[in-house]
This record gives C-alpha cells, structure tokens and sequence, in this order.
C-alpha cells in the first residue's frame, strides 16, 4: 500500500487530530464538567439540582467517549507519549480516575432512593467528578510546560524520577485555574442557555465569574510563560521523516523559548487572542443575557487557551526537565507511518459520522429543561 | 533491575481491574439484544407490555451500564499508567483497534444509551426502536474491537519489530484484524454475554412466578430469554474460541496446561475429564480417547505436543533469541551495521524469548545453560488452576445447553410457571454464567502468561516503573470504591426488581399544556 501524505505531514496531520481530540473533550464534555463543579452551588434545592443533572444526563455518556477516544489515539498515534505521560503521573491520573468513576454512577444512582442524605452523597460524587478533572487536567498541561521529570534508557523505557506533590508547583497550579475557571465558565453558559429562574440566574453569575477569572489567569499564565518560564528548544537537526527514536537529537532550555513560534508565525498570536477574547466577550454575553453568545464564545475561548498550549510546545509533546534531549517530539514520538495512516483512513471516516448523529442527539434533546420536563419522563435522573 | 513486587501487584490490580469491569460487559452486550428485541415486537404488535418489559429490563439495564462505563474508563488509561512499556513496545500495532473502538463502537453506544432513556416521547416509535438497536451494536462492535487488541495479545500477527523504533510495529493491519484468534474470540464472548443477558432475564423473570406476580410480563420475558438463550448457548459451545488455540507454541501451551498434558500423546489425543494435576504428572486421571485431538485440531493426525517437549523448544528458540538480542545491541550500536540488520530481520521472532532472561539477569547476551533452562520452565503456565478454571468453564457451558433447551421447550409448549422446581433452579443458575465467563478469561489470559504478547514481551518486562506506594495507593482505593460501588449496585438492581415493572403506561410524555398527571411511586419503578 502507497501512503498518500509523507510521514511528516503524517506525523503533522496527527498532531492537529491530538489537538482537535483534547479540544471536543473539553467543550464537548467540559460543560458537563463545569456543571458538576457547580451542582452544589449553582443549584440549591432538590428540584433545582435534578434540573442541572438532567439538563447533562441525556448526553454526557457520548461526551466522556472524547476523552475515551483521546487516549485511544493518544496510544495509537503517539505511544511513548502515553507511556512516559500516564505512567509518569500516576497519582494524578488515579485521582482523575476514581473522580471520573464517580459520574456515571453518580448519574444512575442517585435518583433510585429518596433519602435528602443519599441525594447529597451523590451531589457531591458528581461534584468530585466534575471539579477534580476539570483541574487536575490544567495541572498535567502546567506540568508539560514546566518540562516532566523523566528520562528514557537506551531501550525506551521510560522512568520517572518525580512524585505527586512534585506536580503541585505554583505555575501548574495556575494552570490548573485556568483550565478549571473555563470549563466552568463554559458550564454556567449552558446552564444559562437552558434553564429558568433561579437556578439560570446562578449559572449565569458563576459563569460570569469564572469567565473573567478565565481571562485573568490564563493572561497571567500569559505573562509568565513570558517573562518568567524556560521553554526547550532543539539544537540539533531533526530528521521529520526518521523513524521514532527519541534518543537522536539535543535539547537545551531557555527563557522564552514557549515564544518561539508565535514570533517565527505571528498569525499564530490568533489562538491566545481568541482565549482571552472569548473569556472577555462570555463575560459580556452573559452581562447582557445573550447565552447564545456567550456559549459560543466560552466555546471559542476553550479552543483558543488549548490551542495556545499546543503551539507553545510545538514541536514538543512531553519536554523532559531531567533529561531534555530525550524529549518527546511530534518528530520522534509517534506511531509508524503505516500505523499513522491506518488511524487517520479510520478518523476521517468516522469522525464526521459521529458529529453528524451527535448532532441529531442534541437536537432531539433541546428545549429548555425544567421541572416540569423532568416529571414527565419517569426515565429522568 | 525490575521490581517483581511491583510487577506482581500491578498484575494483580489489572486482573482485578478487568475482571471486575468483566462482569458487567457481558450483561451489557446481552440485555441490549433482548432490549432491542422485545422493542421491536413492541413495534410491530402496538402491544403495550412489550414495551413494558423494554423499560423495565431498560432499568435494570442501565444500572449494570452505569458500572460498565465506569470500570472501562480505568482499562483503557490502565495501560499507559501501569505497563507502560508495553505501551511503548506495541502501542504501534495494540493501539490502533483501541482507538477505532472509539470511534466506530463506544461512540455510538454511549450516544444513543442516553436518547434510549431520554428519548420516550421526543421521537416516533421506529425512530426510537432505531436508537435501541444502534445501542446494541455499538455495545458488540465495542467487543469486537477489544478482542481484536486482545487476540492480538495471543497471536500477534500481522507486524514486525523495528530496531530503530525499538518496539513491534504494524504490517499488515488486515491480518491484525482478521486474526483468527481474534475473529474465534469474539463470536465466543459475545455469545457469551447473550448467554449471561438470557440467565439474567430468565432467573429474574422465575423469581416473578415463584411470587406470582407480574405474571404475563415473566412468561414473555421468559419465553424471549429461553429461546435467545439456547441459541447463544450453542454458539458459544461449538463456537467455542478453542480452535484459535493451536495456531502458535504458547497457544498450544494453554492447550496442553488447560489439559494437564505433560508430555505429547499420540494423535488425536484423548480428553481428560477428571485428574489431581501434581508437578509434572497428574493422578487420578479419567480420559476419553481421542475427542481432545478432534475438538482442537479437527483431524485424526495433527500431534498435539505436551507441556515437557513445548518447553524443550522454548529453550531452543530462548537460545535463538540471544543471537537475536545481540544483533539488536549491534543494530542499536551502529545503525549502520548492515550484517547485524539481516541477523536481526531473520531470528526477531524470538527477541521475545531472550528478554525471558531479563528476569535473571541484565545482561542476556552472557546468559548460561542453566539461567535458559530457567527462563524456558517460565513458559508454563499454572496448570491446575487453567486445568479447572476450563473444566468449570466447559461444565456450565453444557449445562447452559441443558438449561435453555429445557425451558425453551417448556415455553414452547407454553408451560412456563408451572413446575415449580424448575423456577428455584431457573433463580439459582443466575451466577453461573458470571462463574464460567471469569472462568473463561482466567483460562485465556491466566493462560497467556509468562507473555504479555505472546511470545514478542514477557509481562513482567511490560510494567511501569512505578514504586511500591504508587501501587499501595492505587489497589487501596480501587478496592475500596470498587467494593462499595458493587454493594451498592446490587442493592438497587434488587430493590428495582422488587418494586418490578410498572403496570401503568408513564411513557407518553404528556403536550405541553396538559397537566401532568401523577402517578404514584409504583409509576416510576426506577426512580
């Protein structure tokens, strides 16, 4: 079989699919995130709090698969990423785990016993489940930004020499902030968008809150990215059409270096203006009640923030601070080429099948949810 | 050096792991046929109780789904976490089946789940049998995507190892798909789960009779899962994924620890029914002759080799490896070493069994005699526990024959309820299917051991190099929440079960404008 585009647009291609990956999780499954972050707050009594769940629970178990599908391709497409990554953070993702485990259960068990107590556990295994992906996420990108601990022996394998509280510097955890605020933001928007009074009117003021802290942190973020964090940089030359070998190239640190594209690729400044500017005009939006809008907008300023993480990085997917020259690379980190080509045959097929009846999903579901809608379907959470 | 406590207790949370989300996927992929079944005899009749009986096996459905989706969410970010290197070593090849299940399967069965519960009264009927339906196969195809990866664990075909890459690297993806290993493993696991959704049907639906209660609705729901049931019982016996078993050593390894067969019998070997499996020799043997030979090999002349001559070639090719193993290091040393290249491209498929010795020493390529007489007894796995995990596993498969065929024949003549006895019997098979199902993946991958890929990794040379408290941490917690989640479950399945379905119709989901009318509590069996 002849493979139409060379590995390096290949591994390039791949790349942009991470991105676009990571991207549909966090706005596709980052609402239902940020509403589980603001079940206990935004909805205060048993009817309004059945409302959040229901107004997610037609429709979160197809979002969570982005994720699902994320690691999947992050296996497929890029191996040792998932090898030195999800290994290196253990404790992290054993924690993102057994929040994420919480949820589905969550959803299912908690209307099957009328008990205010057990309705109460719930509301906060749903709150868990929300809140603590919803960060810990922003803390592992904090974290790749900062450069990973880990170094690679002579057979790849990969060995981390860090710990859990080792990921819980002040930069990772602004991260963290920044990733929880917009997801949050991006959950008080939907809320807003789809129900009445009082729980609506909560939404709408914790995702006008956590929109401009968004903005804020993820400028500051901004800020010390510029003046205050060493990026990596290849010295050396890279061959883009090699094999996968991650030991074949030098890495030196450097003040600024996460700058390095924006300034070689100035129509790259698009993406950290659309994350601000999105934050700015949700924040706006939901000031002027135009939830529409400001969905929309908290959409496109997720899109940005994430983007802006990726382009820093490129061509980086996982510095090493221990060890940069073994850094993982879209050049020496991803699956064969045949393999790369195999996955993008089976994205570019299914992706648009499954936009197409996600769609037709949503549209079934849509229409503002309340009390009323609830009682009458005896399926409700 | 590795640290095997580690190993042994990331084995042991992946086992864990796995088998616990194990008993929820098979119900899964079987109630969601039977929905999707008595939906469409809802369709075409117009019959009210059809529907009933969609929704109430809906409920209990999705409960059980609830905890599927759950415990899959740690299996699918487990390898990267806890065997990372063998994320690294065959990511290129395992990956690609994991992610297009994604795509193809778990997409659109975690899509439509929510429209099968949300979606009463927001669509047509057909519309909604429809979204039923694309549950169901996304629910299978799901399954024939993992076995797909898993097959390839036991066969591992259709890829090479790349020494510049360091790791097993795709080839031929057809072949990695069309894997027969695979292609057996997946009819028989499927069937299995009809075979478990059945059981869970029919015992549930006994407990209504023995109550006497809900008595039309049990008859229906029995006389679906009976025939449903006797259909998938068959196919999961004759179909059984035994035959994938002769195609490479370890697999015939299984095959003969499955059988305690120590040394090779002349063909068609005979089946042992019953035997005390010792070291090296069993006692107490009872065999039938010839029907072994038969079932695995479907001729009277294939030699089936026993455990002792399996293991005498894993230590010729172990040797083999080692010339494989020090081209590698040439290879690794001097790209350009073409001499080493074409050592390296003709005695690969034995890489894996030099990094047997890993566990011995570092340094393989000094390997003795003795360390390689070591590594090749590695390759046997634990006889009696693979010997009588298959027993029980084949045992129930037949009785499940026995089963259904007796209660499709008492439906069939529309007896169903009247002989008591048989409804205890029909309550106290309900853990069976879950006993053989485990009994079965004990067998498959207990017996896959030393390897994590056949013969291409050795499971402890896979493992992440994590500490002991990352372990501690990690097992402390999956036991407890795993251990509370399932309390939890069964209690709620019990009391849905106990409330049973619903006698009035709360589906239509009233206009806008008309008052609710409520219910009662009996109106809302799952809420």
């Amino acid at each position: 079989m002849t493979i139409p585009f060379d590995y390096e647009i290949m591994r390039l291609i791949w790349w942009l699919l991470l991105g676009v990956l990571l991207i549909g999780f966090a706005i596709m499954d980052g609402f239902d995130l940020g509403i589980g972050a603001l079940l206990p707050f935004a909805a205060r009594t048993e009817e309004e709090r059945r409302v959040l769940i229901n107004l997610i629970g037609p429709t979160w178990e197809g979002n969570q698969v982005w994720l699902i599908l994320g690691g999947g391709a992050i296996f497929a497409a890029w191996p040792a990423l998932y090898a030195a990554s999800f290994s290196g953070f253990y404790i992290a993702m054993i924690a993102i785990l057994l929040a994420l485990i919480l949820r589905p259960v969550g959803f299912k068990f908690r209307g099957k016993v009328q008990d205010p107590r057990w309705h109460a556990l719930w509301d906060w295994g749903l709150f868990i489940g929300g809140f603590v992906p919803a960060l810990i996420f922003g803390v592992a990108v904090g974290n790749v930004l900062l450069g990973v601990p880990f170094r690679l022996d002579e057979t790849l394998r990969p060995f981390y020499d860090g710990n859990f509280f080792g990921l819980l510097s002040p930069f990772a955890l602004l991260s963290g902030l920044v990733s929880l605020s917009m997801l949050v933001a991006h959950g008080g928007a939907l809320i807003a968008l789809r129900t009445q009074g009082a729980v609506q009117e909560r939404g709408r003021a914790y995702g006008r809150l956590a929109a401009l802290a968004a903005f804020a942190l993820f400028g500051w973020a901004g800020l010390w990215v510029t003046f205050g964090l060493e990026g990596y940089l290849i010295t050396s030359t890279i061959d883009t059409l090699a094999p996968s070998n991650p030991l074949a190239k030098t890495v030196i640190t450097e003040p600024g270096a996460w700058l390095a594209n924006y300034s070689a690729h100035p129509w790259m400044m698009i993406a950290p203006v659309l994350g601000l500017g999105g934050m700015l005009a949700a924040w706006l939006a939901l000031g002027m009640n135009r939830y529409m809008t400001a969905f929309l907008a908290t959409s496109a300023g997720i899109f940005g923030i994430i983007s802006t993480a990726g382009l820093s990085l490129f061509p980086f997917l996982l510095p090493s601070s221990v060890t940069p020259d073994v850094s993982l690379t879209v050049w020496d980190a991803s699956s064969s080429h045949l393999t790369l080509f195999i996955m993008l045959l089976a994205t570019v097929f299914f992706l648009p099948i499954i936009l197409a009846y996600t769609a037709w999903v949503y549209r079934i579901m849509r229409g503002t949810v309340t009390a009323e809608t609830i009682d009458r379907n005896p399926n409700a959470y | 050096m590795i640290d095997m406590t580690v190993v042994d207790l990331s084995r042991l949370q992946f086992a864990a792991t796995a088998m616990y989300h194990f008993l929820f996927v098979p119900l899964t992929l079987g109630l969601s046929f039977l929905m999707a079944i008595m939906e469409s005899v809802y369709v075409m009749t117009g019959r009210e109780i059809w529907r009933r009986m969609t929704l109430f096996w809906g409920t209990l459905f999705g409960i059980n789904f609830a905890m599927g989706v759950a415990t899959g969410i740690v299996m699918e970010f487990q390898f990267g976490m806890n065997w990372s290197y063998y994320s690294h070593y065959v990511g290129d090849v395992f990956g690609a089946p994991l992610a297009i299940e994604g795509l193809m399967a778990f997409f659109l069965e975690a899509t439509f789940i929510g429209l099968f519960f949300f979606g009463w009264g927001r669509m047509s009927a057909v519309a909604h049998l429809v979204v039923t339906w694309l549950t169901a196969l996304g629910a299978n195809f799901s399954a024939l995507w993992i076995l797909v990866a898993n097959g390839w664990m036991q066969h591992p075909i259709g890829s090479t190892f790349n020494p510049d890459t360091m790791r097993m690297e795709i080839t031929d993806f057809m072949a990695v798909i069309f894997n027969p290993v695979a292609q057996a493993k997946f009819v028989h696991t499927v069937s299995a789960g009809y075979v478990t959704g059945s059981m869970f049907v029919l015992a549930v639906s006994a407990w209504f009779l023995l109550r006497g209660r809900h008595i039309g609705f049990a008859k229906r729901s029995m006389a679906v899962a009976a025939s449903f049931g006797l259909a998938s019982a068959l196919s999961v016996v004759v179909l059984g994924d035994e035959s994938g078993y002769v195609a490479t050593e370890q697999q015939k390894m299984k095959i003969a620890a499955m059988e305690a067969m120590w040394h090779t019998e002349p063909a068609p070997a005979p089946l042992t029914v019953f035997a005390i499996p010792g070291d090296g020799e069993n006692r107490f043997e009872v065999q039938i002759p010839f029907v072994l030979g038969l079932i695995t090999t479907r001729s009277l002349t294939q030699e089936l080799p026993g455990i002792f001559d399996l293991v005498e070639r894993a230590g010729e090719r172990i040797a083999n490896g080692i010339v494989a193993y020090k081209a590698l290091q040439d290879v690794r040393a001097d790209r350009m070493n073409a001499e080493a290249r074409a050592t390296l491209e003709k005695t690969w498929p034995d890489l894996g069994y030099a990094l047997l010795l890993k566990q011995y020493r570092p340094d393989v390529e000094n390997a003795t005699s003795e360390d390689i007489a070591k590594a090749a007894l590695d390759t046997i796995p634990n006889v009696p526990v693979l010997f009588w995990s298959f027993r029980i596993m084949v045992g129930l498969g037949f009785y499940f024959i026995a089963f259904f065929g007796v209660f499709f024949w008492v439906a069939s003549k529309h007896r169903l309820g009247d002989n008591r006895k048989l409804l205890w019997i029909a309550l106290f098979s309900l853990p069976l299917p879950w006993v053989a199902i485990e009994a079965g993946w004990l067998v498959a991958e207990y017996g896959r051991q030393p390897w994590a890929v056949e013969g291409v990794l050795p499971t402890f040379y896979a493992a992440s190099g994590l500490t002991l408290w990352d372990l501690a941490i990690s097992l402390t917690f999956f036991i407890v929440l795993y251990t509370a989640l399932a309390i939890i479950m069964v209690i709620l399945m019990v009391r849905v079960i106990q409330k049973g379905p619903s006698d009035k119709n709360p589906l239509v989901e009233t206009p806008a404008g008309t008052p609710f009318v409520p219910q009662g509590a009996n109106a809302h069996p799952d809420r």
